[in-house]
């Protein structure tokens, strides 16, 4: 096991320049979530138009894991609909804990060595569940409104 | 002193991580242990396990007697002057719930005060939060400088008529800071104020003597001491443990029990309900005969050249800052890396043998104060070699070869 598995070129460079690293000033949703045990924090900011998200930002600090997961997760969702995403955060989550589940798209493939890090599972999996929780916020403003 | 042999005596130190030699460097976290501390909890289950303080039968009569010797080694240990006055309980953190609890319910009313310094570990902050709420009290912090070290000085303008007690860790886990007990302890009695002192990173490490402190309470953990997990000790002067109603009740703390009255036991058994962890109580007392037999000056001149050499090689790193320069330290360092993350630090080092921790360390004020999320954080055991130190600075070389720094 190298430990360029974990740290690969793409986790670095989005590690430490982040991107859409940014308040997002005309979200429509955001959620915030911690991870207790690094201090990783991270808050999503969404504009959801409809069943689409135009566009995903993200503020936060922590590890150059959690800040490259939640740089890539902000770049692969952007103008990608609500249910593709909540599948593609589904699949991100198990490919990093799960060793045949098939691989991630695009980028994202990047995150497949965390999986041998327990320990550093919840860095990466901390943008994600924190998107689904600006998503579901999101659904639940939509449903109270419709009442 | 031997290291080879000490370093034979900890049997995990030969295991290979990630196919390196292990650099344990994580002691102020838990320290491991000697043969004598495995062989006794081994040792108990197989030749002496009963329950204590009841049975009749040779194997309880066995476990009472080595389990009240190992309360008789804790007295000397810390210099007690009452074997009474070492109550046996989970740890450091069972410690000062205890006393936040039961002294905090006969002496602490609305409008006084608590006093503890910014160097606390959450431990000793927390329960006295609870015990705020509770009871209407309010929480006071003696502040500390840019080195880590409290702001003495202006000590006394903490106290005041309502601080009723004051609560205070020896030496920080966080920063290594060692505090000035003795000077603390008597410029808090001159005002009457008793003090409770969190020994969790010291006890392993220095010389205590609770007498010569003339601490009101003293606390320390036994994973700490290269003792088992689950085991720890809080000492208490007689009148002040006479004073205070029990923490929690059951068996094994009462005189006489009807469904109107119970009567309590005299000390230390009024605070130790339920049956103990009796294996760990006995395996405690091995491991302070373990640390008594390497002598209070080998390990404290052992551990401070290691703090030396570590500070001067960290110092020489670039991008690296060590958080925390007070003037006297234990074998702690705390650093950070200039544009890596701590975690990202940790889990690098530890592809290289090396066990540090990084995190906030249970100090989030500390943290806070000094603007950082976290640190990285090395701490020293009798076991450490400067080849640990060494280990530990090329693998920092590996992690700023990873990102580029």
């Amino acid at each position: 096991m190298d430990i360029r598995d974990l740290y690969q070129e793409l986790i670095i460079e989005h590690g430490t320049q982040p991107r859409n690293c940014c308040v997002l000033e005309n979200a429509n949703s955001s959620a915030e979530g911690f991870n207790p045990l690094c201090g990783d924090k991270v808050c999503v900011y969404l504009k959801i138009d409809n069943v689409t998200i135009e566009k995903a930002t993200f503020t936060g600090a922590g590890c150059a894991i959690s800040m490259a997961s939640a740089s890539l997760m902000s770049e692969a969702i952007s103008g990608k609909d609500i249910s593709e995403i909540l599948d593609l955060s589904l699949r991100f989550k198990e490919c990093l804990t799960s060793d045949s589940a098939p691989p991630l798209p695009g980028k994202l493939a990047a995150f497949a060595g965390v999986r041998e890090y327990p320990a550093r599972v919840k860095c990466a999996t901390l943008a994600w569940h924190t998107l689904e929780a600006a998503i579901k916020k999101s659904a639940s403003t939509i449903t109270t409104e419709a009442l | 002193m031997n290291i080879e042999q000490i370093r034979t005596d900890f049997p995990i130190l030969a295991h290979p991580i990630h196919g390196h030699r292990l650099a344990y460097l994580d002691n102020a976290a838990t320290t491991q242990k000697p043969l004598c501390v495995i062989n006794a909890l081994d040792h108990y289950y197989h030749h002496t396990n009963a329950n204590i303080h009841r049975g009749v039968h040779h194997l309880s009569e066995q476990a009472t007697a080595a389990f009240e010797n190992a309360r008789k080694i804790v007295q000397d240990f810390i210099h007690a002057e009452h074997s009474q006055e070492c109550i046996f309980v989970k740890g450091t953190t069972e410690a000062v719930n205890l006393v936040a609890s039961s002294f905090g319910s006969r002496y602490i009313q609305a409008g006084d005060e608590i006093l503890i310094s910014a160097l606390e570990h959450h431990s000793n902050i927390v329960p006295w939060q609870m015990l705020c709420q509770r009871s209407g009290a309010r929480l006071k912090v003696i502040p500390m400088n840019e080195k880590g070290e409290l702001e003495l000085d202006t000590l006394e303008q903490h106290f005041s008529p309502k601080t009723k007690i004051l609560a205070i860790i020896h030496a920080s886990n966080a920063l290594g800071t060692l505090n000035p007990l003795k000077e603390i302890i008597h410029r808090a009695h001159a005002h009457q104020i008793p003090v409770f002192v969190d020994g969790a990173q010291t006890a392993a490490h220095l010389k205590i003597d609770v007498q010569d402190l003339d601490c009101d309470f003293f606390t320390f953990s036994g994973h700490k001491t290269y003792g088992p997990t689950g085991i720890g000790v809080l000492y208490g002067k007689t009148h002040w443990l006479e004073a205070m109603p029990p923490y929690q009740g059951g068996g094994d703390m009462i005189l006489s029990v009807s469904f109107e009255h119970s009567l309590y036991q005299g000390l230390p058994f009024k605070f130790e309900a339920g049956t103990p962890p009796i294996a760990e109580v006995i395996a405690l007392g091995h491991a302070l005969e373990y640390i008594n037999s390497l002598g209070w000056d080998t390990i404290y001149t052992h551990e401070q050249s290691l703090l030396e050499y570590a500070t001067e090689r960290l110092g020489s790193i670039p991008g690296l800052k060590i958080i925390g320069n007070a003037k006297n330290k234990i074998g702690v360092i705390s650093f950070t890396l200039e544009g890596v993350h701590p975690h990202d630090i940790g889990s690098i080092l530890d592809q290289y043998g090396v066990a540090i921790r990084t995190g906030h360390h249970c100090a989030m004020p500390i943290m806070n104060f000094f603007n950082v999320p976290a640190t990285a954080r090395a701490s020293f055991g009798i076991y450490n070699t400067l080849e640990d130190i060494d280990q530990l600075i090329t693998a920092l070389y590996e992690v700023k070869r990873v990102f580029k720094r």
